[in-house]
């Protein structure tokens, strides 16, 4: 192979003016962070409210809980942000759309709506699977003692499913992380662009790649190991994982 | 809200988009389907292999890869196979590599990391006595696994494949970063020709949603025909 390696390029100063190749990294990562955190959150917050509404009884929560997972999970995550980056501001009021298209950091925002959105249905799936697989007699108990349909949920199914869930949401939370990298498309300035503009910039390639990768790998170990934490503090003794 | 909205655009690309487009990203779908599931299986019997070593190399390809954005990976081999197709053929530049042979590489290669999970979980649903059955019947461990575990690992693991085969279409849609015409690309280029962006990412988005919306009913209408009762 004739590529002249240069392992040194990070240490160089960047065409940017400020900093050197590896600022330029460093910088990628710190918007991959911050729009995979708040995609998470979005992605929380509505798939757990999707999750519980497909579980409850009635034919209403059932149509509106599977619209929600069907249409976000069978469209690519790249045609849903270039739905939400071009075409959501264009059928807004006018005056709103040009509010959102004059957004400071618009590709920051709609990466996180767009990717947390795309993620709640994977979430909700994740949280239904895991009330359904709780015995119906817990469902059966909390009524029995007379709690209402939320207190059910706030005290007696949800901690539960969380816990039995939290494998499967590790996957999906590094899912989201991964995800922030379809983002470049619409203009977010995150690790994999950057790795691509440093090979625009000086024609290093492979060490740009090399390095976003293991940057990548890091994070990846980062989380796993965080969530491992968490799974084992909130784990109940005698029940599933616990001690 | 749909004031001004050109269904003509649409019209007049049909052929473009499907032939063209479509055309890619089918092909590229299916091939890169089936490259993926052929190496994936190899790969979850190397995984389960008892040979040392193989399956710590197995188990360090599919977490490496499954620890990677896509997004990254069709970057490496973009850049990484005309070099590699230097190494292998000795020519003295890097070889020209067409767009879809790139993405058919990085695709077999990526989706075959996660095909070999599924794969893995398919030998392992398989009872042990089936295994020693098979050797106590004098087969050797390639007969064992074409004639009896690997058709039955296909079975009861298809409705798991066909899914993973409908996320891989969704998937294909990022060759767009590479600038190549798939289905997206297709709509993407006449969008930005005709400046009719809001039109043709709500035909792409629905046209793709009406193809894995029908796909995964399919995949579960078989799902509870194909199951197997025990």
């Amino acid at each position: 192979m004739n590529y002249n390696w240069n392992w040194g390029i990070f240490w160089e100063a960047s065409p940017e003016g400020v900093g050197t190749y590896f600022d330029m990294l460093m910088s990628g990562l710190r918007w991959t962070v911050v729009t995979a955190l708040l995609a998470w959150a979005i992605a929380l917050f509505f798939g757990v409210i999707i999750g519980v509404i497909r579980t409850l009884p009635g034919r209403w929560a059932a149509l509106i809980g599977s619209s929600w997972v069907e249409l976000f999970r069978n469209i690519p995550l790249l045609v849903q942000l270039f739905l939400w980056y071009f075409v959501v501001p264009e059928l807004l009021p006018r005056a709103w759309g040009l509010a959102i298209k004059q957004l400071p950091n618009a590709p920051f925002w709609t990466a996180a709506i767009g990717i947390g959105f795309y993620m709640s249905a994977r979430v909700a799936e994740q949280l239904r699977a895991g009330i359904q697989s709780l015995p119906r007699g817990q469902r059966m108990a909390g009524m029995a003692l007379g709690l209402t349909t939320l207190q059910t949920y706030r005290y007696v199914l949800l901690p539960m499913a969380f816990r039995i869930i939290l494998p499967p949401l590790t996957s999906e939370a590094l899912n989201t992380i991964k995800n922030t990298s379809v983002a470049l498309t619409i203009g977010l300035i995150e690790l994999t662009a950057r790795a691509r503009a440093i090979q625009e910039f000086s024609f290093q390639v492979f060490e740009a790649f090399t390095a976003a990768t293991i940057i990548y790998l890091l994070v990846n170990l980062a989380v796993v190991m965080l969530m491992r934490m968490l799974e084992r503090s909130v784990a109940v003794p005698g029940y599933i994982a616990g001690k | 809200m749909f004031t001004g909205f050109d269904f003509n655009v649409i019209q007049n690309s049909l052929p473009y988009l499907f032939i063209d487009g479509m055309g890619f990203t089918v092909m590229l779908t299916l091939l890169a389907a089936v490259g993926g599931l052929i190496l994936g299986t190899l790969i979850a019997l190397m995984r389960l292999s008892s040979i040392p070593i193989l399956p710590q190399i197995a188990a360090g390809y599919v977490n490496f890869m499954r620890s990677l954005p896509l997004v990254l990976v069709i970057f490496w081999f973009y850049f990484l196979v005309p070099y590699i197709g230097q190494w292998v053929t000795g020519a003295d530049r890097p070889m020209r590599v067409g767009g879809f042979t790139s993405a058919l590489i990085t695709f077999v290669l990526f989706e075959a990391a996660y095909f070999a999970e599924i794969m893995r979980a398919g030998i392992q649903s398989i009872p042990k006595g089936q295994v020693a059955a098979g050797y106590a019947l004098g087969l050797n461990y390639r007969q064992v696994m074409t004639s009896i575990v690997l058709p039955q690992a296909l079975r009861n693991m298809l409705p798991v494949l066909l899914t993973q085969t409908i996320i891989l279409f969704q998937d294909t849609s990022l060759v767009y970063v590479i600038s190549l015409t798939d289905f997206l690309g297709a709509a993407s280029k006449v969008a930005q020709r005709d400046g009719r962006l809001v039109e043709m990412y709500i035909f792409a988005a629905l046209v793709y949603f009406v193809i894995c919306f029908l796909a995964s009913r399919l995949v579960r209408h078989l799902q509870t025909k194909t199951a197997i009762l025990r």
